[in-house]
């Protein structure tokens, strides 16, 4: 394993130059096959949580045979405990703006769709002006590529991609079955290329600085730096920009407040890990992959009030579309609850990881498949916590 | 024809008459009338041409858009785990107090409908409230009861 040490980047969130978009002009000199190239080169991978290439999602979707595709930015945003995406499209909204326009163009897509979660409507006037300046640009050099957008409604089932696709079409947001893929079939059942906000900003920074210096940086798993939204018990609580691949125990050491006793990486749906293994987690694809939550919890705080905080999210979040969800993720709470009143044994939390265990093979979406995450990390790692 | 079916029909105008205009359709609404009605959604789907079933299977999925009838103003407090920990439950007795109701509740002068959501995306800055379509982070008891008041004296 590579060893990487904890280390500060600057290159999301790095200013604009001067003249607007001039990543375009020089990005679009390219075929598409030489920009799927270098995006594929860079070695990106989707920073949404899922981690798929995205140079190879593009190329699925360029491959594809179709007079309409599109290009859908996940703007869903939320994962409890992540904000970056936010801060992206309050501060630099034209590197996400470049990133899908270079997306249309390597894949052949003339609309490019942002789902914007309805918690952050209070962002739509900027972004409208935004494309306003983008369209300018686009008319002026004949690129011929739209953006529009499009709110979500308090629902974070929407943030999976293909009930986004569902909720765009005016439908409930329920996950549709998988295969097809989104690169085959996604928005109006056309070949989609759908990337979360990050990654399109990044696909703007290997564009601008190109993909063989972005790949110095990372591990070989995990290429380039992240956003990581740090909350919790941490005396600088916020997002950082920071390079993959490092040991967990760095980056309490430089976070934490010296007293933590536990990490959630990946939010409600990632995974808990306590003080005794910061040491031999990586923080990237080789280790546990992150869409950049990372909540600190300090020894003050009772981890059983944690895990029922999530349960209690998964059980309003899910759609109810599959039993093993609808009905596990209930019977998971209820269950832990009746442990700590003492109705239940403690050997009942054995049965309750079971269910998790049932819910990541039978339920059909993302949601469902990773209650497990927080739950048999929790119980695991605290079990003490969760009983008495 | 109503206020609300002339809203209806400039929605449908401005963002085209088919099922895909649905979400931002009844959003439109929502904005403007804090509720969905039977009868609108009726007009919806008559505007659309959807069945009235199909428009109201779209609005009961999703939190923000409310079939029931709510005040002039929606807070939103978040109730995940930071801003748990950041001590969101007092705030929201803090308003319940101050607006002599219980979450999920509307004010007798139908001014304020008081409501918890799951995470904002300010968990650095928690806690945080929505009210309507503003964001206010950090705030504390005091704060929140400023802002409220705030509001208050704004709504007619
Ligand atoms: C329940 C659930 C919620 C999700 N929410 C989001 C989200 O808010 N934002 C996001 O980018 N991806 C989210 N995803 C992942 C998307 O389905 C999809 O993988 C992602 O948008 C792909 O973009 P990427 O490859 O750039 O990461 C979610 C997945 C699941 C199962
Ligand atoms: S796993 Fe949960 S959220 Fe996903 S489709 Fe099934 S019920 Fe819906
Ligand atoms: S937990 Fe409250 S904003 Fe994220």
């Amino acid at each position: 394993m590579e060893n990487k040490t904890l280390k500060k980047i600057d290159l999301i969130f790095a200013g604009y130059t001067s003249t607007k978009y001039k990543v375009l002009e020089k990005t679009f000199q390219k075929t598409p096959d030489e920009i799927i190239n270098e995006v594929l080169d860079s070695g990106l991978k989707g920073r949404g949580g899922a981690g798929f290439p995205t140079g190879l999602k593009w190329k699925f979707t360029k491959n594809q045979e179709s007079d309409v595709k599109y290009v859908v930015c996940n703007a869903d945003e939320g994962e409890p405990g992540t904000f970056k995406d936010r801060e992206i499209l309050e501060r630099v909204p034209r590197k996400v703006f470049s990133g899908m326009a270079i997306c249309g163009r390597a894949i052949g897509a003339k609309e490019g769709y942002l789902y914007l979660r309805g918690e952050y409507t209070y962002l739509v006037p900027s972004l409208l002006k935004e494309i306003e300046i983008f369209e300018e640009y686009s008319k002026q050099y004949n690129y011929g590529f739209k953006i529009f957008i499009r709110l979500g409604s308090g629902a974070y089932i929407c943030g999976e991609e293909s009930a986004l696709f569902e909720s765009m079409e005016g439908k409930r947001g329920e996950p549709r079955n998988k295969p097809p893929y989104p690169t085959v079939s996604g928005y109006n059942s056309k070949p989609t290329v759908i990337n979360n906000v990050e990654t399109f900003a990044t696909v703007q920074v290997i564009c601008k600085i190109g993909a063989q210096e972005y790949k110095k940086l990372g591990t070989t798993d995990s290429r380039g730096s992240k956003l990581f939204s740090v909350s919790g018990d941490t005396p600088i609580a916020g997002i950082h920009e920071l390079e993959l691949g490092m040991p967990l125990q760095e980056f309490v050491d430089e976070f934490g407040d010296g007293d933590t006793k536990a990490v959630q990486v990946g939010g409600a749906s990632g995974h808990c890990v306590p003080r005794k293994q910061f040491n031999q987690t990586v923080i990237g694809f080789e280790g546990i992959p992150t869409g950049g939550s990372m909540m600190v919890f300090n020894s003050s705080r009772s981890m059983y009030n944690v895990l029922h905080d999530y349960l209690e999210f998964f059980t309003e979040e899910s759609c109810g579309q599959c039993t093993p969800c609808r009905v596990g993720c209930q019977q998971l709470l209820k269950g832990i609850e009746a442990v700590k009143r003492g109705e239940r044994p403690p050997s009942y939390l054995e049965d309750l990881k079971r269910l998790a265990q049932t819910m990541k093979i039978a339920a059909k979406c993302g949601l469902g498949q990773s209650v497990a995450n927080p739950f048999n990390s929790i119980i695991d790692n605290f079990r003490e916590e969760i009983i008495y | 024809m109503s206020k609300t079916d002339v809203l209806i029909k400039e929605l449908v105008t401005k963002y085209g008459k088919n099922r895909n205009s649905l979400m931002p359709v009844l959003q439109g609404v929502v904005q403007s009338e804090k509720c969905l009605s039977e009868e609108t959604l009726i007009s919806i789907a008559r505007e659309l041409e959807l069945s009235a079933a199909e428009v109201y299977g779209t609005a009961s999925f999703y939190t923000f858009l409310d079939t029931v009838p709510r005040g002039k103003n929606i807070i939103r407090i978040c109730k995940t785990i930071t801003c748990h920990m950041k001590g969101k439950d007092e705030i929201i007795l803090a308003l319940e107090n101050m607006l002599r109701i219980k979450v999920g509740e509307t004010t007798h002068d139908k001014k304020f409908t008081l409501l918890t959501a799951n995470c904002l995306g300010w968990c650095h800055k928690g806690p945080v409230m929505l009210v309507n379509n503003e964001v206010f982070p950090e705030i504390n008891v005091q704060k929140s009861i400023e802002i409220i008041e705030k509001f208050s004296k704004e709504t007619a």
